[in-house]
């Protein structure tokens, strides 16, 4: 019973961490503006997420294919081919979502950060990070004035 | 915890773009050196960025790997009463173009300006994370 009290909170700690990976991808890219051939990494937020949160129903088998149609869990088309497995892996154990940004302005030393767009998702995602751990904060106090009887 | 390792990452920035705003001070400081009686002017000097891993996929910070020499050539002029003056009446100086290094400093303040945002952002946000549940 306590797993189904718990689960809301579960969801949103997960998605924390996340965002927390994110702020530091993008973190990355905005040190590297000036390097001469670094290309961008971003983290494919939505992707990560189906990951994480379907780690308990799939059947174990993951790819580095972020672009399957069914979420993230499973991309083989026969039981007996080899799964393809993420060359790294991310935060929550999963294999690594992180993808290449689309490149607005190739330049000639081969970088390719966009540093308004990183600056934009920057402040987007501190605020999302924000907003997780009010949601997290709204759902504990919930369960405990629940718990407290009021 | 992960968001950390952002102050190594944009502390490696400002490090190195505090590099960089050091050489084109070194630049502009020299721009209107003559020549010793080597005839070797001061040359322009540049920072060359390389990205460093820290750690893992999602962190990569910054370094200068090296400084390297501009190989333009040096700038003559004719001035045949300047003490330092070679037998056709030339002076050699420096090859630094002090727009392009004014450039390069805005550039560099602008990178390093940006860093110590993201590194305060992430310190609100951890501040914020430490305060969860109260």
């Amino acid at each position: 019973m306590i797993t189904n009290m718990t689960s809301g909170l579960d969801f949103q700690a997960k998605a924390l961490v996340l965002r927390a990976e994110r702020q530091r991808v993008i973190a990355s890219n905005i040190a590297n503006a000036d390097t001469p051939g670094y290309v961008a990494r971003d983290l494919n937020f939505k992707d990560a997420m189906l990951q994480a949160t379907g780690a308990g129903s799939s059947s174990g088998l993951r790819t580095g294919n972020s672009n399957s149609p069914g979420g993230a869990t499973n991309g083989m088309t026969h039981p007996n081919h080899i799964a393809l497995s993420g060359s790294t892996s991310g935060s929550l154990g999963g294999s690594s979502p992180l993808a290449y940004t689309v490149q607005s302005q190739p330049s000639l030393d081969g970088n390719s950060v966009d540093l308004d767009r990183e600056r934009a998702n920057f402040t987007d995602n501190a605020v999302r990070y924000e907003a997780t751990l009010r949601f997290i904060n709204g759902e504990s106090k919930t369960l405990l004035s629940a718990i407290q009887g009021q | 915890m992960s968001m950390f390792s952002i102050f190594n990452v944009s502390g490696s920035a400002i490090s190195a773009q505090s590099q960089r705003l050091n050489v084109v001070a070194s630049n502009l400081a020299n721009a209107d050196a003559v020549a010793g009686p080597d005839g070797q002017g001061y040359k322009g000097r540049q920072v060359v960025f390389e990205t460093v891993p820290m750690g893992s996929d999602a962190s990569a910070g910054v370094r200068v790997s090296g400084i390297s020499e501009s190989n333009e050539p040096l700038r003559k002029v004719h001035n045949p009463s300047h003490p330092s003056a070679d037998a056709d009446g030339y002076v050699t100086q420096s090859n630094v173009n002090p727009i392009e290094e004014m450039v390069n400093m805005i550039s560099a303040s602008r990178s390093y300006q940006n860093n110590v945002e993201v590194m305060n952002t992430a310190k609100t946000l951890l501040l914020k994370t430490l305060q969860m549940g109260q």
